[in-house]
C-alpha cells in the first residue's frame, strides 16, 4: 500500500515551475531517494511533502488522507533540512532527545535511544558536548541523529550527508539505511550523488528542471535509462550520434559519422531516422591491437589514460573522428597500451541504448541539467 | 628547479594547530594535489603558499626567492577559488580583461592576449556574455582565464571545481590538467574528491591533523602505500588486525584464529611475533564459490547493493571479521544476495601490510 501519495503536484515561484506536475507514490517502509543536479527542484519537493512549503497545484497524500492543508507540525514526517539548526545551549544528547522528551517520552528511554542513534552516526563519544564545538560536518550528524530519535515513522531528509567527507558519507550511508531498514521507517532522501542514490534507495526517483526523469529501482534505472538525460547524469556514457540504416527482427543498425555501422539491440526506431547510441564505459573492451570490421569491433587511437583508482579510463579517437571512453578495473588492466597507440574497441550491441535524437542537439542536451 | 619550497611552516589557530612543521617541494610543471579530511590543514598550506595567510614559523620560497613577507600580488601567482568572484556587470570578456587592467595595460595591449585565452580555454563563443548566462563551468573557466591572462606560472587552485555538478566537474578537471601542461604551469590543487587528486595529479599531498602523512604519484598512493592512512583516505580499504607468525620473502599473518600469507612489503618491513595491519581494496576481493587456494574466508552476505558498474557487498567472516567487497559487473551475471554464502579470496598480492601504528589502529584511521 502507498503510503505516500504525491499527485499532479507543481509548485511554481514567479515564472519558474520549481515542480513541474510531478506524481509518485512511495511504500510503507521503502527508502526512496530523489535524485537531481542543483536546481533540479529535489529540494522544493521534500519541502512540499513536509509541509512547510505550499503546492501551487496537486495533492499530497500520507495513508491515502489529503495532507493539504494540515500545518507541517501535525503531519506525521520529520523534515531534516540541509542546514541545521541545533540548540546551540543543548548538549548533543539533549539535541537529540529533544522531541521525544517533548512528547513526554521517559527521560531514559529518551537518553537510551538517543544515544543509540549517536553511535550510528558516530558521535555516542560527543554526547556531552554543544554544538559550537563540534566541525559542520559533526553537527549535521546531530541533525540527523535528532530526526532519527524523533519517534516519527517517516523521515525527509535533504542532503543528510552532503556536509561530510567523501569516506565518512560512504560509511555512514550504509548505515542509515540499515538503520531505517531495522526501524521500519520511510524515507525520502534528496541527493545530488547517484552513487549515495544508487546505494542505499529501493527506488530512486530523478529529477530535471523540476519534471520527473525517470522513478524506477536503481537496477532498472541504470540499465534502462529512460532518456539521454538519465543517461548521462547516472553512470558514465558514451553518446554517439547517427542514422538509423536498417531495422531487422532482433536489432538494428546505426549509420555512424563516415559511416561506421554499429549494431542495436534496440527496434524501436524507423530507418533514416536520426538517433543517438548510448553504452555505458565499462561495457567497452579495449584490445591492444587494432582490429577493425567485426560486429562493433573499432579502431582508435588511444588519447589519454586517466588513473581512477577502482579503475582505469582508457579515451579513444575512432577513425570517424568520435571520442569514445573505456572503464577498465584496476585490479584487470589492458596489457601495454600507451597514450599514442592504436587499439580496437567492442561493446555488444545488448549494451547499447538507443535515444530520439534530442531536438536542442546532443550537445547541449548533456550540458544543461 | 623547485617552483616552490615550503620549510617548516607552522600554523595555529588559537589552540588548533592547522599546520605542523610542513614541508614540500613542487617541481616547476608538476600539478600538485593535495588532499586530506575536513580541518586536516590544506587550505591553509595552499594559503600560506600563495600568501594569504603568514606563517608563524618555516619558509616559503617560490623559484628559489625567499616569499615569506611578500604579499599575495607581489609573489606572481594566480590564485582560483571554490566560489566563483566574476564581476556580475562585466561581460566575460571584460571580466578576464581586468586582470590585465589592473596591471595597467591599455585596453589595446590587453585584446589579443585575452583573445587567446578566451580561445585557448573554449570560451571565444561566451565574450559578450554576462556571468548570469553562462554555465556553471563557463563561469569558472572564465575565473581562470582571468587569473592565467596576467601570466601567473604558478596556479594556485582552492577547490576550484567544488561548487560544479558531477559531470561538470568531471570532464573540466581533464581541461584542467591538460591547460596546465599546454601552457607549461606549475598547479598546486586542493581538493576533498579523491578521484579528482587521483586522475590528473603527477603527485598527491595526503595532511591529517595540520601534517603531511604520505606525498607520491597517484597510482602508488592507490596500489602500494606507505601509510595506513593513505590506504584509508584514498579509496576504500579493509583492515585486519594480525600477528606475523613467520616472515620471509611471504609475511605469514595469523588474523582472528584464520592465518593470511601476504608479501613482504619493502616500504613496511615487518618482524615475526609482532602485531601488523593487513589491508586491502574491496575491489580486489574475490568472491567465488569455494575455498579453492589459500587466503580464502567463509562468508556471509549481509548486505548488497547493486551500484551500476559494480555491487556492493558487506560480508561477514566465519571468523568474526567483517569485509567489504566490490564485485565489477560482468555480463549481465547477477549478484549475490544478503544471506548467500560464499567465500572471499584474498588475493597475497593484494594484501597491504603495515606496522601497528603506536596510536592504536583506531586513532590512526580516524577522519576527523
Amino acid at each position: 500500500m502507498p503510503y505516500i501519495s504525491v499527485r499532479n503536484l507543481t509548485k511554481r515561484f514567479g515564472p519558474l515551475k520549481a515542480v513541474d506536475d510531478i506524481s509518485f507514490e512511495v511504500r510503507d517502509g521503502e527508502y526512496l531517494c530523489v535524485l537531481g543536479s542543483t536546481g533540479s527542484g529535489k529540494t522544493t519537493l521534500l519541502r512540499l511533502i513536509s509541509g512547510i512549503i505550499q503546492p501551487t497545484e496537486g495533492g499530497i497524500f500520507f495513508g491515502g488522507m489529503d495532507v493539504s492543508g494540515v500545518p507541517a507540525e501535525e503531519r506525521d514526517a520529520v523534515y531534516v533540512p540541509q542546514t541545521y539548526a541545533l540548540f546551540p545551549h543543548l548538549t548533543v544528547l539533549e539535541n537529540v532527545a529533544y522531541g521525544p522528551l517533548s512528547k513526554e517520552v521517559p527521560r531514559s528511554e529518551a537518553g537510551e535511544s538517543a544515544l543509540r542513534v549517536l553511535r550510528m552516526v558516530r558521535l555516542d563519544a560527543r554526547a556531552d558536548a554543544y554544538p559550537n564545538e563540534l566541525s559542520g560536518g559533526m553537527q549535521q550528524r546531530v541533525a540527523l541523529a535528532r530526526g532519527l530519535a524523533s519517534g516519527s515513522n517517516t523521515l525527509l531528509l535533504d542532503e543528510p550527508l552532503g556536509a561530510l567527507d567523501i569516506r565518512l558519507r560512504v560509511e555512514l550511508r550504509t548505515e542509515l539505511r540499515r538503520l531505517a531498514k531495522e526501524s521500519g521507517l520511510t524515507v525520502i532522501h534528496v541527493t545530488h550523488d547517484q552513487e549515495e542514490a544508487m546505494t542505499i534507495g529501493d527506488r530512486i526517483l530523478v529529477l530535471r528542471h523540476g519534471k520527473l526523469q525517470q522513478h524506477s529501482t536503481p537496477f532498472h534505472v541504470y540499465n534502462r535509462p529512460g532518456n539521454i538525460f538519465v543517461a548521462n547524469f547516472v553512470g558514465n556514457s558514451n553518446f554517439l550520434e547517427g542514422i538509423v540504416e536498417n531495422r531487422e527482427v532482433i536489432g538494428s543498425v546505426i549509420r555512424l559519422r563516415e559511416n561506421l555501422r554499429v549494431k542495436v539491440a534496440d527496434v524501436s526506431f524507423e530507418p533514416e531516422e536520426p538517433v543517438v547510441v548510448a553504452v555505458r564505459e565499462e561495457k567497452l573492451s579495449i584490445s591492444p591491437r587494432a582490429r577493425g570490421g567485426k560486429e562493433n569491433r573499432f579502431s582508435g587511437e588511444v588519447e589519454a589514460i586517466h588513473f581512477l583508482g577502482e579503475w582505469t579510463r582508457y579515451t579513444v579517437r575512432l577513425t570517424n573522428g568520435d571520442q569514445v571512453a573505456a572503464r577498465v578495473p584496476t585490479g584487470s588492466p589492458v596489457k601495454a597500451v600507451a597514450v599514442g597507440d592504436w587499439v580496437s574497441v567492442s561493446f555488444s550491441p545488448v549494451h547499447t541504448h538507443v535515444y530520439e535524437s534530442p531536438t536542442i542537439g546532443l550537445q547541449r542536451e548533456l550540458e544543461v541539467y | 628547479m623547485p617552483e616552490v619550497r615550503v620549510e617548516g611552516a607552522a600554523k595555529a589557530y588559537g589552540a588548533v594547530r592547522a599546520l605542523q612543521d610542513v614541508s614540500l617541494t613542487v617541481n616547476a610543471g608538476e600539478y600538485l594535489c593535495i588532499v586530506g579530511p575536513s580541518g586536516c590543514g590544506k587550505t591553509t598550506l595552499i594559503k600560506t603558499i600563495a600568501g594569504i595567510v603568514k606563517p608563524d614559523a618555516g619558509e616559503v620560497y617560490i623559484e628559489e626567492e625567499a616569499a615569506t613577507a611578500l604579499p599575495i600580488e607581489e609573489r606572481g601567482v594566480g590564485y582560483v577559488f571554490q566560489e566563483i568572484a566574476l564581476f556580475p556587470h562585466m561581460n566575460s570578456y571584460d571580466n578576464v580583461s581586468y586582470g590585465l587592467m589592473v596591471k595597467g595595460a591599455t585596453p589595446r595591449e590587453r585584446e589579443s592576449p585575452v583573445e587567446e585565452m578566451l580561445y585557448m580555454m573554449g570560451l571565444e563563443g561566451y565574450a559578450t556574455l554576462y556571468p548570469r548566462e553562462l554555465s556553471g563551468g563557463a563561469r569558472q573557466k572564465t575565473a581562470i582565464s582571468r587569473t592565467l591572462v596576467s601570466g601567473s606560472t604558478l596556479l594556485l587552485l582552492d577547490e576550484p571545481l567544488g561548487a560544479l555538478d558531477l559531470k561538470v566537474r568531471t570532464s573540466l578537471r581533464y581541461e584542467l590538467r591538460k591547460l596546465v601542461k599546454d601552457l607549461n604551469l606549475t598547479a598546486i590543487h586542493v581538493t576533498h574528491d579523491q578521484e579528482e587528486a587521483l586522475s590528473i595529479s603527477d603527485r598527491i599531498v595526503v595532511m591529517k591533523a595540520g601534517r603531511i602523512v604520505e606525498v607520491g604519484p597517484p597510482q602508488e598512493m592507490y596500489l602500494n602505500p606507505r601509510e595506513l592512512f593513505t590506504a584509508k583516505f584514498l579509496g576504500e580499504a579493509n583492515f585486519f588486525t594480525g600477528t606475523v607468525k613467520t616472515c620471509t620473502d611471504h609475511v605469514e599473518v595469523a588474523v582472528n584464529g584464520s592465518t593470511l600469507m601476504a608479501e613482504d612489503r619493502e616500504e613496511t618491513p615487518l618482524r615475526g611475533g609482532e602485531r601488523c595491519v593487513l589491508a586491502i581494496r574491496p575491489e580486489f576481493v574475490e568472491l567465488v564459490n569455494d575455498s579453492v587456494g589459500g587466503n580464502t574466508w567463509e562468508c556471509t552476505v549481509t548486505s548488497a547493493s547493486f551500484v551500476g558498474d559494480h555491487f556492493r557487498y558487506e560480508l561477514r567472516a566465519s571468523n568474526g571479521e567483517v569485509i567489504l567487497s566490490k564485485a565489477a559487473v560482468r555480463g549481465d551475471a547477477a549478484g549475490f544476495a544478503a544471506g548467500d554464502k560464499v567465500f572471499a579470496a584474498l588475493p597475497e598480492e593484494r594484501l597491504l601490510t603495515f606496522r601497528y601504528p603506536e596510536e592504536g589502529l583506531e586513532k590512526a584511521l580516524n577522519l576527523e
